[in-house]
């Protein structure tokens, strides 16, 4: 079996700070979150997503008209990635991994239903939901928000048809989708990969799984790690893809890494006394630890600001025993749920590529003299979940 | 030698656990299909007054009423009880799996019963949604029930998979694509053993008119048994059923190690997805005809070595028409029989590729070709042998099973009686 190097060649990424490379470092140049909205979702704030020119990525009405805006967030930043790696002529090859979201509903048609049905008796309530159901679904919404539709309208919009799988799961499938993606190139399996998902943060439905997890900050916004008040994620409007290829094959066609991608480790513990979620990525710490270079470590954290995550993490990472430069990405960006990985995974690839570092938001965000030549990517998910990968600046004269 | 003609570890099946409309469990399931028996009924889970189509395939389970609860809960039930089964097969415990879990399953949401009981719990408010969301806070039952995550974790939790589990959705192609994630992970070296499972339960109210609303279910309300009707000249949509099947997957050097029995082999995967449309292949059949080419080539096999293909079968004229056509490239004048078990559990959507995966693996151990029922008016179309309403014995080494999902998410498997 080949153990192939993999590179970042290409990442397309939306955020509330905007689209783009160039956004994106701007806004890690600044002390202060992207976007925010305080009012329209109150007592939740968010960080909402930019205004999308459509047409420069998804040219056809008719295909723009088939999603609901999570489709069409994420076909339009998986076609940034394939850009940015200028892979447009690989993607009949390409092996696509998309973390979903999905559950987009018809938030006029649902509070028209309940207002009407809820003062009804069970049996009378449900006759009439099929009555209102039937008459009043788009026939078009189903697969507008459809879980493995997303990556259905990035085969059909940007062509790529390798292979097609769709992980489910919040933060947890935005890893694994970039584990198993880097696995595959890894062995040799595969030789082009995209990988990444979206997340709109901007709708009530969304708000109100979240909200019975508990996992939610109401009232004013905090940076990350300043949420002791009232702990919980902000939410944000976010879409990450990232363009991974074996490093022969990136510099056989002349194309730049961005970084080199190496350990992506993930686990599930059940955060309880017994599990208290150290194992996994602890053991997968202690793996990568030895290559690590000495000074103070860059990381860029998935810490989502719920509780116990929260002190898992800072526990973990506490247990490298060493100087930390954690930057929350969530404090500028929010967290996107299915695409906080891939996207912390991208940021840290662009930060590779650049020389940069955000600059800290808070005193838990000890100050870095950059450049940095390796950073940890941490996603510690809201509820379940714990993620971790090591990406590597590339040396010049490895480049193409 | 317990690796493939490829030099991969060869991925042996120790474990299988089926439950559909047919019934609980491999026997009661495998006796039903051979005996040609439709699973299709009448739907008495919930009112199916002003549905156009008020049939479906449903798991009754012996004193245990799963019509009230959600989707998410009857996919981790279902799954719950083939896993159970593949263990006992397999001679595992319950509890100490020695490898991930690789779940497919369907997207999970909240649902009615849960709307209303927010509404509920806001007596007197308008129950709009900023309400619902602040009556919702911190109810961690319900955040569990509509979590992507929530099946996956606890079925984890209770067969004490290793890792983190997977949960995947490509349509109808799920269930084959659980089983490909578990079989890529065996041949990475990654895993030894992995548990994958294919399940469904959304036979709920909105989930059967949003189909409905797609025109791709059948109406033929009047005899549920007849209902569908693949590949025969008056199909008119496929019958939305559920269920589960699991399969335990092993290194067949892990599974000789400890001794144990092995069923089969999932030899070969070929997935191809499509670029043409969100529910209709390209008509050129090529993503379709590649899926199934891809599984034969990695499994190290001609289309002449595969003696009989596990229909996706849906019965909806569109798949007859792109199957027959797949059929016909890949195989040539000399295509192997082809049924359909959809024909008698109806489509288990994110459940199918996996249980039909598991018949396709019985259907070796027994020699015996399982039918496809409903076949009366054969369509001149479609010039396959279709093992017309009797099963039927036959040699059977190698299977492949087609998996085709909107989106084009094609997954084909080839289930073989020989490791290589």
């Amino acid at each position: 079996m080949a153990d192939n190097d993999i590179w970042v060649t290409g990442i397309g990424l939306v955020s509330a700070a905007g689209e783009s490379r160039a956004a994106h470092l701007a806004a890690l140049a600044k002390p202060e979150p992207a976007a925010l909205d305080t009012t329209s979702f109150a007592p939740f704030p968010l960080h909402p997503g930019p205004p999308l020119e459509l047409d420069r990525q998804i040219p056809k009405k008719g295909d723009q008209r088939q999603m609901e805006p999570w489709q069409r967030l994420g076909t339009y930043a998986a076609g940034l990635a394939i850009d940015d790696a200028a892979a447009r002529d690989l993607v009949a090859e390409m092996d696509l991994i998309v973390a979903a979201g999905g559950g987009e509903r018809d938030i006029a048609l649902d509070d028209s239903i309940l207002a009407a049905l809820a003062p009804l008796p069970p049996e009378a309530a449900a006759v009439k939901l099929n009555e209102m159901l039937a008459g009043g679904l788009r026939p078009t919404l189903f697969l507008a928000q459809l879980s493995n539709l997303l990556a259905g309208n990035i085969s059909i919009v940007h062509g790529v048809t390798g292979s097609s799988r769709t992980f489910m799961g919040e933060e947890s499938a935005g890893a694994d989708a970039l584990r198993i993606a880097a696995a595959r190139l890894a062995e040799g399996s595969s030789r082009i990969a995209l990988v990444g998902g979206a997340y709109i943060a901007t709708r009530w439905d969304m708000l109100l799984l979240h909200s019975a997890g508990g996992l939610l900050r109401r009232g004013a916004w905090a940076p990350v790690f300043s949420r002791a008040d009232e702990p919980g994620a902000v939410c944000g409007t976010q879409a990450a893809f990232l363009v991974l290829e074996a490093a022969a094959h990136a510099r056989a066609r002349g194309a730049k890494g961005l970084a080199r991608l190496g350990l992506v480790a993930t686990g599930q513990a059940r955060r309880s006394a017994a599990d208290p979620g150290h194992t996994a990525v602890a053991q997968a710490l202690q793996h990568v630890a030895p290559r690590l270079p000495e000074g103070p470590l860059p990381v860029i954290s998935g810490c989502t600001g719920v509780a116990q995550p929260t002190v898992l993490e800072r526990e973990v990472l506490g247990g490298m025993h060493r100087p930390l430069a954690v930057r929350a990405a969530g404090s500028r960006f929010g967290w996107g749920v299915e695409a906080a990985f891939p996207a912390n995974a991208a940021l840290a690839a662009l930060c590779l590529a650049e020389g940069a570092f955000p600059v800290p938001m808070e005193p838990l965000e000890a100050p870095f003299p950059g450049p940095p030549s390796d950073i940890l990517v941490t996603g510690f998910g809201a509820w379940r979940g714990e993620a971790v990968a090591h990406l590597a600046a590339i040396p010049a004269e490895e480049q193409a | 030698m317990t690796r493939d003609s490829k030099t991969r570890p060869a991925v042996a099946v120790t474990g299988i656990g089926i439950v559909t409309p047919l019934g609980l469990g491999v026997a009661d399931n495998w006796a039903a299909l051979c005996a040609g028996r439709s699973g299709i009924r009448r739907i008495t889970r919930f009112p199916t007054d002003h549905l156009r189509t008020t049939i479906a395939g449903t798991v009754e389970l012996p004193n245990e009423d799963l019509s009230r609860a959600a989707s998410s809960q009857r996919v981790t039930r279902y799954a719950t009880l083939a896993a159970e089964e593949a263990l006992a097969t397999a001679g595992l415990p319950v509890g100490r799996f020695p490898g991930p879990l690789m779940l497919g399953m369907p997207p999970v949401e909240t649902e009615w019963a849960t709307r209303f009981a927010l509404a509920r719990r806001a007596a007197g408010a308008t129950p709009t949604y900023p309400v619902l969301v602040d009556a919702a806070e911190g109810w961690q039952e319900m955040y569990r029930k509509a979590a992507f995550a929530g099946p996956g974790e606890t079925l984890a939790e209770h067969f004490g998979t290793r890792g983190a589990p997977i949960a995947t959705s490509t349509a109808c192609a799920t269930g084959a694509t659980a089983i490909q994630l578990g079989v890529e992970a065996i041949r990475r070296g990654e895993a030894e053993a992995v548990l994958a499972i294919g399940a469904d339960g959304t036979v709920e109210p909105e989930s059967l008119i949003r189909f409905s609303l797609l025109s791709a279910l059948s109406t033929r309300n009047d005899d549920p048994a007849k209902a569908a009707r693949p590949f025969e000249k008056t199909r008119d949509g496929f019958v939305m059923s559920e269920g589960a099947a699991c399969l335990v997957l092993e290194s067949l050097e892990h599974a000789k190690a400890r001794g144990a029995k092995v069923l089969g082999y999932v030899r070969g995967c070929g997935e191809k997805s499509d670029s043409f449309h969100r529910t209709r292949s390209n008509p050129n059949g090529e993503a379709v005809i590649a899926a199934m080419r891809n599984a034969i080539v990695d499994a190290g096999l001609t289309p002449d070595a595969i003696h009989y293909v596990n229909a996706h079968g849906t019965g909806t004229p569109e798949n007859d028409k792109m199957e027959t056509l797949g059929m016909r490239a890949v195989f040539g004048d000399a295509a192997p029989p082809i049924s359909s078990n959809k024909s008698m559990i109806g489509h288990t959507l994110s459940a199918a590729g996996a249980i039909e995966a598991a018949f396709s693996l019985l259907a070796i151990r027994d020699g015996v070709l399982p039918p496809t029922i409903n076949h009366e008016e054969p369509d001149p179309a479609i010039a396959l042998d279709v093992v017309p309403n009797r099963a039927r014995d036959a040699k059977v080494v190698n299977v492949l099973s087609n998996s085709f999902g909107f989106g084009g998410q094609n997954v084909c498997l080839v289930l073989s009686g020989e490791p290589a």
